[in-house]
């Protein structure tokens, strides 16, 4: 229920949304589209992978051999980075809304500063709503609470609807089941 | 009103751009905002906004006191101060003792508020506004229109000249390839910047945190890249509870761009890692500027109440057509006008307090539930009392305020305006002894008021009685309407008085801040209208009814006058508006409409001071469809018609597109009859399809319903 409702309104503010059972098909899902985005090392073409419990057990080796994939996140790889991958721990179902602890500066810095981002999520953290997160999430334990609710957009000229201002143009909502929960 | 204010008027009016890009906005907007509300008890919402907002403003000291604390514990340095010289200061010490060259900010209302950018750029600090609107008119050298759409009143082609002198390329005006170069140009800004400075949408007492919403992603930016942080927020952003925060998030951005959520939220608290691994240094300061005296002023604390969302600039009829400029540099629509009067100085509210013309748009639209009209009328109060009224208004009042002398000048007025009269109108309207204005004709005085032909009616003896408040509308230039009135109530089983010693009602000289005035008006009417027992006292003037069911009371509590208080009081328990009271006897089944009638389409306008003070608007409508009208409804029913008692004579550039739009509103629905129960709308709106030329009758209620009487 949760995440048909979630995914309704994700979709309402151009986010697009995928659900996996397994780690394994979502990353070959995520491969496949990196590639057929374009991944590679040349500038502005690379993708950075900021750490998160997705990455476990997952064999580094297998990725490192993709060209234009890193996990070093730096102002400088962030900077000219295409694709950000992040894992965001919440999503908000009443208003298409991921959340983070985004304390940590990598998590931010591939969320704000890529083209395209794409934000890995456990299906068990999915909530009804913002109340019910800051229940959960409290700033004694999170200095950064960030929620992201579809791309970057602005209506700052004429009043047009357009995407992708200072933030990504593009975000794609990967829902993991396997990362925990049924929701 | 300054004749450079009177010209920035014509020139925003004029200005098609604008009024089309507004105009276009505020009629979105109102359906969006609906959608966006979707299953959600506003009022409930807006209850439990206004409480929290209202416990903060009565606890700043504490609040603040909580908030340092709680956000120095976290490791963020807080600075707290009255004094906009001393925050400018603050800032530029921070940049100088870090040898910060260039600094980023995020949009900020408060910084505005202070003209920080200038201060920072003559002591040679780069500043870089980077939300897109504030960057748009930070490169046209100009200042905000809007508190959340800054560039509103600019086009794309004005964007695209700005733009290609920036990155020296002729571009084109497609919005998405300029929000590209945006984006573009500021990403180096962004990354080469020593310090961000942005303000804050929440402060939370009780976590120290702060909480900053944007669309564009560009707080996250300036939050995160750079190595120093400082948020400048005023104190009314304070809350206590960290829970909160949802409540106040779910209304702030449906109410101010009708999302559900803005695309970013951030909750920051205290200090956070820097790429290099260094902690940022982080400064929030609290700025006062006045926020503390208006916490302590009973009247204009609930202004505190204020969650920023714009929506009273949104629905507002005079902002679609002038824009913020017209309003100020600052703060603009109608909490910028109260804004403005206390952040600013009350001398400067001057001329743009006029601008409001009472209709209480925005009191349905508030989620802080802010009496911004109430507000405004008390700065007119305040004014008056600081500086006196203008001559001609004084003048003016010194009749008013005589009855004999200005039922007497009316008399004469019905003589005098003869020789103008075309048909039923006149072109000089000696009523509100001011200047007319074009587009619109005016009602001759009758050659009999009501109070004469009233004493050829002949009434049945009834038991129960009610006394009729004609006002002077009625009483002076629509007399018919009394007559009609009379002959319902009589056929309901109630027989009218009329108490010859009834005069003005005083809203004329309450809108205008003659508090003095109102309030002698209102004690020569008490007098007049509890004289005789009655059951009902009965106007078909929702302004005149208004006045006497609330506005004798405020009047004499702003004046602090209590002598005539229990009577005003037992004059509003009694006080009723002709159609809930024509309501009530046919629910009763003392009153009979005829049967079975097929009159015809009908379309419906709706006065500010019946819909939204009165809160009637279903009681008129079944009357009407019960005679057998069928009800074709307008677009915008209940937006003002622009009449505004002396507003459109003062403000005529205002007044005629308002009344425009209402016009091509009414032809639009096909109906031939327009139905309204104020008599100002009528004189307003009858005037304006006389000039208009269109085949369109303009009706009080009272008289479509005394054609149809069984």
């Amino acid at each position: 229920m949760l995440y048909e409702q979630f995914k309704i309104r994700a979709e309402g503010v151009s986010a697009e949304v995928h659900r996996f059972t397994t780690k394994k098909e979502a990353l070959d899902s995520l491969i496949g589209f990196l590639g057929r985005e374009g991944l590679s090392d040349a500038p502005h073409s690379s993708a950075l992978w900021a750490a998160g419990s997705f990455l476990d057990g997952v064999e580094r080796d297998l990725l490192a051999g993709i060209a234009g994939l890193k996990f070093e996140v730096t102002r400088e790889s962030a900077a000219v980075a295409r694709f950000g991958i992040s894992q965001m721990e919440w999503a908000l179902a009443d208003t298409g809304s991921l959340a983070q602890n985004s304390t940590a500066i990598d998590q931010r810095l591939v969320s704000s500063l890529s083209t395209i981002h794409i934000a890995l999520v456990p299906t068990s953290g999915l909530l009804p709503d913002m109340p019910t997160l800051l229940v959960k999430v409290h700033p004694r334990d999170c200095r950064y609470l960030a929620m992201i609710t579809g791309p970057s957009r602005t209506a700052d000229i004429e009043r047009v609807l357009t995407i992708g201002v200072h933030g990504p143009e593009r975000l794609i909502i990967i829902f993991v089941d396997e990362l925990g929960g049924t929701n | 009103m300054g004749t450079e204010f009177k010209e920035s008027i014509t020139k925003a009016v004029n200005n098609a751009n604008l009024t089309g890009a507004l105009g276009k906005f505020s009629e979105a907007y109102k359906i969006n905002r609906a959608k966006a509300y979707e299953g959600i008890d506003f009022e409930e919402l807006r209850g439990r906004i206004a409480d929290l907002k209202g416990y903060a403003a009565t606890h700043l000291d504490e609040l603040s006191d909580l908030f340092q604390k709680n956000a120095e514990a976290a490791g963020a340095t807080v600075f707290r101060t009255n004094d906009p010289a001393k925050v400018r200061e603050y800032i530029l010490k921070v940049a100088q003792d870090n040898g910060v060259k260039t600094v980023i900010k995020s949009k900020s209302m408060a910084t505005e508020e202070i003209h920080l950018n200038q201060y920072l750029e003559k002591a040679g600090i780069e500043v870089g506004e980077t939300d897109l609107g504030e960057w748009i008119i930070q490169l046209a050298g100009q200042t905000p229109s809007h508190m959340v759409m800054p560039a509103i009143h600019m086009t794309k082609e004005e964007v695209s000249d700005l733009f290609s002198k920036e990155v020296n390329e002729r571009l084109t005006s497609d919005i998405p390839r300029l929000v590209k170069v945006a984006r573009e140009q500021l990403r180096p800004t962004f990354l080469a910047a020593d310090m961000g400075i942005s303000g804050g949408n929440i402060a939370v007492a009780e976590t120290g945190s702060i909480v900053l919403m944007t669309n564009e992603g560009n707080a996250r930016l300036v939050t995160s890249l750079p190595k120093i942080h400082i948020a400048l927020v005023g104190i009314e952003k304070l809350i206590e509870k960290y829970a909160d925060v949802a409540t106040i998030l779910k209304a702030l951005p449906r109410s101010a761009t009708a999302q559900l959520l803005t695309s970013y939220v951030s909750i920051i608290t205290g200090t956070t890692p820097n790429p290099d691994g260094s902690m940022k240094d982080m400064h929030i300061i609290l700025m006062d500027n006045r926020r503390s005296e208006m916490a302590a002023d009973p009247k204009f604390k609930q202004a505190l109440q204020c969650i920023r969302c714009a929506s009273c600039l949104n629905v507002c009829p005079i902002f679609r057509l002038v824009g913020g400029h017209v309003f100020g540099k600052v703060y603009t629509g109608g909490i910028g006008t109260i804004l403005t009067a206390w952040f600013d100085e009350l001398k400067k509210s001057e001329d743009i307090q006029g601008l409001c013309i009472q209709c209480g748009a925005c009191t349905d639209v508030c989620p802080g539930k802010i009496d911004i009209p109430g507000l405004i009328m008390e700065i007119r109060r305040r004014l008056v009392q600081d500086q006196g009224l203008p001559l001609l208004q004084k003048a003016i009042y010194a009749v008013v305020n005589n009855r004999s002398l200005f039922h007497g000048m009316l008399r004469a007025a019905s003589v005098a305006g003869k020789p103008f009269t075309s048909g039923k109108f006149v072109r000089h309207l000696p009523l509100f002894l001011a200047d007319l204005t074009d587009g619109r004709s005016l009602p001759a005085i009758a050659a009999e008021p009501f109070r004469d032909r009233f004493k050829k009616i002949q009434q049945p003896k009834l038991k129960e009685k009610a006394a009729f408040y004609a006002g002077c509308l009625i009483d002076f230039a629509y007399p018919e309407m009394g007559e009609a009135l009379v002959k319902i109530l009589n056929k309901g089983g109630i027989e009218v008085i009329f108490p010859e010693d009834q005069t003005c009602c005083g809203a004329p000289a309450r809108y205008n801040g003659a508090y003095e005035v109102a309030a002698s008006n209102a004690v020569d009417n008490i007098k007049a209208l509890l004289r005789e027992e009655v059951t009902y006292v009965v106007s078909a003037c929702p302004t005149c009814t208004v006045a006497l069911d609330h506005e004798f009371i405020s009047t004499f509590e702003s004046l602090g006058q209590t002598e005539w208080l229990p009577q005003a009081k037992i004059l509003a328990g009694k006080t009723v508006d002709l159609s809930t009271l024509v309501k009530k006897l046919v629910e009763e089944g003392r009153l009979t409409l005829k049967e079975g009638q097929q009159l015809g389409k009908i379309t419906y306008h709706d006065s500010c001071h019946l819909k939204r003070t009165l809160k009637v608007s279903e009681q008129p409508r079944e009357l009407l469809q019960k005679a057998g009208y069928e009800l074709t409804e307008m677009f915008e029913c209940d937006t003002c018609c622009g009449m505004g008692g002396s507003y459109s004579m003062k403000l005529p550039e205002i007044s005629a597109p308002i009344l425009q739009r209402k016009l091509h509103n009414i032809k639009a629905t096909g109906a031939k009859t327009v139905a309204m129960d104020c008599p100002g709308c009528v004189m307003q709106i009858r005037g304006g399809f006389d000039q208009d030329g269109a085949a369109v009758t303009v009706r009080h209620t009272v008289e479509l319903l005394a054609e149809q009487l069984e």
